[in-house]
């Protein structure tokens, strides 16, 4: 079985290719890419003309929600948004209930996942058994098991000397540690970002420095063990410095940005929708400046959505009672090519990096490249899809998205994994 | 003018003119609180329910007394006491609410936005008896009545609001609707009670009590709760009231012989205010409750009432 995919803008930032060309899958494998490629006999054939054609998105930080939570996402659910999002992979994190603390959950969802998997799915372990912060979880076995990375994600390990320990002990894994960088006594009762609009809204909020304080610990201690700490959905001007300073001296740390803390700001809190509650919170104009510079010059080292699915029963109350989180699997693409490339902000070969090697090459993932070889896991981008952005649309179980409404161009037009049309 | 809004949120919303004519209708329909018979048809056949999800005597209470002087059906509703116990959420209590057909909804709310958020689910007016540490916009119109009455005009009026800014949806409501009637407003407290970023309210902040009374027109004090003693805000009720406790002698020192003290109620009498300050010379603490009547009957009749018609006595 193959696939020709033809004519479309080829951007492989792995291989410094961005050229009109063909790509072509034989079973799972991408096996030429170049121009006008002859079919081969029998070849299923993609007309990519004016389309762009990129390595596989990867998302490193959703949740699934499974197993415990299977009404607010699945497995199946999750990865079908995902595929419609234009991803080819994503890793799930650990706070399900149980949590994935231990191997036979890590089994199960990699279970569920080559089951009901609509896209490739990693999982991602629990640093702490019960995610309570006090002890090891039995991470040797969990690495083992598959777990690509560990974190508390969700919570922060605020118990210094035990987060090192996690790092020393997960050295020879080769897995990094993921942050959820907050200082949960400064960020205590907090639903928002601290500043002048949680002062006129009366809202508790969180202080930039409860996510600064932590970053800097947590290059001080990846400085201390060696190890790769990679921090998740950063947020915050103060630690796009210290990342940056920290990477300067050498210290093996990356970090994440999430669309929605690219695009928005605490002013969209000011309608009391739940569906700008999320943590880290959104914060102000000039982190969203920051932020976009550190994703356009490598400081950040990926995009990754913290898709946050919860149910509406979550979301529709008061403000202070609702969860925390939002989806993004479906419109972190096209949010991104319409609010940050398109008015010139980010170029797209950059984004292209940032959603497929970059996170790919983090968390030592297959994929992220078009070379010959290479796993076929491929996104086609169409860059003049007009849409507007419609919850009930969802192929995700929960609608709780910042951008119901919201006209957007360009978006993902085909995702393949594995050498197989999973969503078009 | 005429009143446009269904609702009444916050006093951020509102504009110089529209808060004149909350205040305006407020003034004239202070009188009936004198008649013999107090009771006008204005709201006849409109229903209101007090959706009331803290506990709250007065302003339940003022709002109860503004609905039946103007002869409308009121319904209190105790929403801690009832459903909530039973696990139902509050939007599904405020759509029950909304299938019987009511025509003005006030909340008290310990959320943020809880108003806002049942404004938008329901198609009858909705008025804000207190959302969280949001806002209370009826408590600043009947302040600012009151300041009118007392002063005789706001141009150019100084108020100092002294205490707990930082959880306090009176001091918010205050602010703006001072801010755009042409006040001048300082905040004091201890810096762990004034909320960041707050002089971007156009308002000034003082640390010390002594500056902040000094020369002002009008000082209201706020409440200060006990549990900000053990969030680590202050160290004790007794340093607090120490140097932030308005006594006869602080005024007499500090603050000119005209200058209004105000408090939204309940006092903590001996804590924010000393019992000679709260019930004396100084003192209007009870004109701002019956003007609160006053405010709240306005505030029902612009909402519920022929929109704009003013014929209501």
């Amino acid at each position: 079985m193959s696939l020709l995919v033809r004519n479309g803008r080829v951007i492989d930032p792995a291989n410094q290719v961005d050229a009109i060309a063909d790509v072509l899958i034989e079973s799972t494998t991408i096996t030429r890419v170049g121009p006008k490629l002859p079919a081969p006999e029998g070849a299923e054939l993609v007309d990519a003309t004016g389309k762009v054609v990129c390595p596989g998105f990867v998302d490193i930080h959703v949740h699934l929600r499974e197993p415990g939570y299977e009404y607010k996402e699945t497995v199946a659910t999750g990865t079908r948004a995902a595929a419609a999002g234009g991803f080819a992979a994503v890793c799930t994190m650990a706070n399900t209930q149980p949590v994935n603390d231990n191997r036979s959950i890590t089994d199960y969802i990699l279970e569920k996942a080559r089951s009901e998997g609509r896209v490739r799915v990693y999982a991602i372990g629990a640093v702490t058994r019960g995610l309570r912060g006090e002890e090891l979880a039995e991470l040797a076995e969990l690495a083992e098991a598959g777990c690509v990375a560990f974190s508390d994600d969700g919570k922060c390990v605020m118990n210094a000397n035990l987060y090192r320990r996690a790092m020393e002990y997960t050295l020879p894994f080769g897995t990094p540690v993921i942050s959820h960088a907050e200082d949960q006594h400064l960020s205590k009762g907090a639903a928002m970002n601290e500043g002048v609009v949680s002062t006129e809204l009366g809202i508790p909020g969180a202080p930039a420095a409860a996510e600064d304080v932590m970053v800097a610990r947590d290059i001080l201690l990846a400085e201390l063990t060696g190890a790769h700490v990679h921090i998740a959905h950063l947020s915050t001007a103060g630690a796009v410095r210290l990342v940056r300073e920290a990477k300067a001296r050498g210290v093996k740390i990356t970090a994440e940005v999430t669309p929605h803390h690219l695009t928005l700001t605490e002013e969209a809190v000011r309608a009391f929708d739940a569906n700008t509650k999320m943590s880290p919170p959104l914060r102000t104009k000039r982190d969203v400046e920051v932020l976009i510079e550190a994703l356009a010059d490598g400081t950040i080292d990926c995009v990754a959505t913290d898709h946050a699915p919860h149910a509406l029963s979550e979301k529709e109350g008061e403000f202070d009672h609702a969860a925390f989180g939002v989806v993004g699997l479906e419109t972190a693409v096209a949010v991104l090519l319409d609010r940050l490339v398109r008015p010139g902000l980010l170029s797209l070969p950059t984004l292209v990096t940032r959603m497929s090697r970059g996170p790919a090459r983090l968390l030592n993932l297959p994929g992220g490249s078009l070379a010959a070889g290479a796993p076929a896991d491929v996104t086609i981008l169409d860059l003049d899809r007009e849409l507007t952005v419609d919850p009930s649309k969802f192929h995700s179980k929960s609608r709780n998205t910042p951008f119901a409404g919201c006209a957007l161009r360009g978006g993902p037009w085909m995702t393949i994994v594995n050498g197989k049309v999973v969503w078009r | 003018m005429a009143w446009t809004r269904k609702d009444l949120l916050a006093m951020r919303d509102l504009d110089a003119a529209e808060i004149t004519l909350l205040i305006d209708t407020a003034a004239s329909l202070e009188e009936i609180a004198t008649r013999e018979i107090k009771k006008v048809p204005a709201l006849r056949g409109k229903t209101i329910v007090n959706l009331f999800y803290e506990a709250s005597t007065r302003t339940r209470t003022s709002f109860e007394i503004a609905g039946k002087w103007l002869s409308a059906d009121v319904v209190n509703f105790s929403a801690s006491g009832s459903s909530t116990a039973k696990g139902e959420s509050f939007i599904d209590t405020a759509k029950n609410i909304a299938a019987m057909s009511p025509d003005v909804v006030v909340v008290r709310h310990s959320s943020a936005g809880a108003a806002a958020i049942l404004a938008r689910e329901l198609k009858c007016g909705v008025v804000n008896a207190g959302d969280g540490a949001h806002e209370h916009p009826t408590q600043a119109l009947l302040d600012l009545l009151t300041i009118r009455e007392k002063k005789g005009h706001f141009d150019g009026l100084h108020v100092a609001i002294v205490g707990d800014i930082a959880h306090s949806r009176v001091a918010r409501s205050n602010i703006h609707g001072m801010r755009k009637l042409g006040m001048t407003v300082t905040v004091a407290g201890p810096p762990t009670l004034i909320p960041p970023h707050v002089q971007e309210l156009g308002v000034k902040v003082a640390y010390r009590l002594e500056d902040a009374i000094r020369d002002v027109d009008v000082i209201m004090m706020l409440r200060l709760q006990q549990e900000r003693m053990t969030a680590g805000l202050i160290p004790s009720l007794r340093e607090y009231s120490h140097y932030w406790g308005l006594t006869l002698d602080k005024l007499a020192e500090h603050a000119r012989p005209d200058v209004l003290i105000m408090h939204p109620g309940p006092v903590n009498r001996g804590v924010e205010l000393s019992p000679e300050v709260a019930d004396g010379p100084y003192s209007v603490i009870l004109d701002q409750v019956a003007k609160g009547v006053a405010v709240r009957m306005g505030v029902l009749f612009l909402l519920a009432g022929s929109r704009g018609s003013g014929d209501h006595a």
